[in-house]
């Protein structure tokens, strides 16, 4: 479980997270959605502890993260796999290197123990017989496959994703969804994911946080967003055309 | 301006300690210094061949053009040579160049990880990415300049031989005369210490722009200048310093 409190953060006098509390539970794939701006990244790299914030607390299983010793924030650091927006491959490394790295770095495993667990993790995310392309050679889809492999492959407690579906098309983001929910039931973790998607929202929200201008205005789960009251998510859930048109129809 | 100024200064020397602080084990860093031995030493050798032939071969023409007179001897022009070759050429001149070829490398690279999200990707797996991506390159920069500058100072004497006795200035036997009269063999100690301090200075800066950019690739550029720039004028006060504490 992640527990963060009273996270609060500005960037040159412009309040971007204003006193930001919740708890993402364990098994669960909470989501945190919010217009473009309103600081859902920010807030995953304060959690993250790559941007500092003014104020408040992340815990991990009760853990304090943000003001540990470096050592404690090292152990922490490697129970967490993270994917960035953009996949965040390393250029000059193949597929398979890419997702072997944290083993590389961070394990005493043989040769073999390594190859097997890259493998596995490839697997897992649909890519066999991929790991000697360049993430040059692959596509956006892939790439954020191979940042999940990477992501998973030292076995992390916490797993998460900012804007996994951002770039790509319809079915593929439909399919990066599902996995993330597949992961996270699989190896019960507890999953964070920053998205604006209503695709996601709906499909693998078990937990859902609203954030608008910097503040949490809900939250809730899938079942309940369609029918909240709060206006300033009535109009970002209805903001999507096909949602705004299901709704017309309803109301006739 | 004064007070941006330190500021700077005291950023720049916070950052070189994160190099040496939180390392990785000495393997990874042995491998990766390898790697960046290649990319900035190996891979520069030819760039430096090209500059220190003609260096040394203009240099040969411009003495003979400007300084040799009835009273002066002609092995003189190699003498010359030599000294202009090992105090400045070899070591201050070929590191400019090099500030244009390794330290936009760097800051390219470094600002191009930064902006795609690679540097915060090392960073959450515990790793000191300041560490891990710079200290092999600074290690690198630091060993290898001072063997191209070794190298570039042969080069550098062997075109000023070939464009004076090719061109019918002087004899071979005058030039050889001329490299091997009055030689000091401390003077071969200068281009080596000043190239490895060159080495740090290009590095260090050239890491130190690309890691903090901020941006996207336009950003990217603009660090990549700034590094050379940066690097340039660092080099010319570093030369005008040792030539003070060397000489």
């Amino acid at each position: 479980m992640i527990e963060i409190k009273n996270i609060s953060k500005t960037f040159n006098g412009k309040v971007v997270l204003d006193d930001v509390s919740g708890i993402f539970r364990k098994g669960e794939t909470s989501l945190v959605i919010g217009a473009s701006g309103t600081g859902k990244s920010v807030l995953l790299k304060c959690m993250l502890d790559l941007v500092e914030p003014e104020k408040g607390e992340v815990f991990f299983d009760g853990k304090e993260f943000l003001h540990v010793s470096e050592n404690d924030r090292k152990d922490l650091r490697r129970e967490m796999g993270v994917l960035f927006q953009g996949g965040a491959l390393f250029d000059s490394k193949t597929v398979q290197e890419n997702v072997k790295f944290p083993l590389d770095m961070l394990t005493k495993m043989s040769e073999g123990e390594k190859n097997d667990r890259v493998e596995f993790c490839l697997h897992k995310v649909g890519l066999d017989g991929t790991g000697p392309r360049m993430p040059s050679e692959i596509s956006g889809g892939m790439k954020k496959r191979v940042g999940i492999a990477r992501a998973i492959v030292m076995n992390p407690k916490y797993l998460f994703c900012d804007e996994p579906n951002s770039g790509l098309d319809p079915l593929t983001s439909i399919k990066i969804d599902e996995l993330i929910k597949e992961i996270t039931d699989d190896f019960n973790i507890t999953t964070v994911v920053i998205t604006h998607d209503m695709n996601s929202v709906l499909s693998i929200g078990d937990n859902i946080m609203f954030l608008y201008k910097g503040k949490k205005l809900w939250e809730g789960d899938s079942s309940t967003i369609m029918t909240s009251s709060v206006k300033e998510l009535d109009e970002f859930v209805f903001s999507n055309h096909a949602l705004k048109k299901l709704r017309g129809e309803f109301t006739k | 301006m004064i007070a941006i100024m330190l500021k700077l200064l005291g950023k720049f020397f916070i950052f070189l300690n994160e190099l040496f602080t939180r390392r990785e084990s000495a393997k990874v860093y042995w491998y990766r210094f390898l790697d960046e031995c290649i990319t900035i030493g190996i891979d520069s050798v030819l760039i430096i061949a090209i500059v220190a032939l003609f260096i040394g071969a203009v240099t040969c023409v411009q003495i003979f053009a400007n300084l040799v007179s009835p009273v002066i001897p002609l092995y003189i022009v190699g003498n010359i040579v030599r000294d202009m070759t090992l105090l400045e050429l070899s070591s201050t001149f070929m590191c400019v160049v090099l500030a244009g070829k390794v330290g936009s490398n760097i800051a390219g690279e470094l600002g191009t990880m930064r902006i795609t999200e690679q540097i915060d990707a090392l960073e959450v797996m515990g790793i000191n990415s300041a560490s891990y991506l710079v200290l092999p390159k600074l290690l690198a920069a630091v060993v290898t300049f001072p063997v191209l500058a070794i190298f570039s100072g042969f080069l550098g004497i062997f075109g000023g031989y070939l464009a004076g006795t090719l061109t019918g200035i002087l004899t071979p036997e005058q030039y050889i005369y001329g490299i091997r009269f009055s030689f000091i063999p401390y003077n071969l100690v200068i281009p080596i210490v000043k190239s490895a301090v060159f080495g740090f200075l290009i590095a260090t800066i050239s890491a130190y722009k690309g890691y903090h950019t901020r941006g996207g690739a336009l950003e990217v550029g603009k660090a990549s200048t700034a590094a050379v720039t940066n690097s340039c004028i660092a080099i010319l006060i570093a030369d005008y310093l040792l030539a003070e504490l060397l000489t």
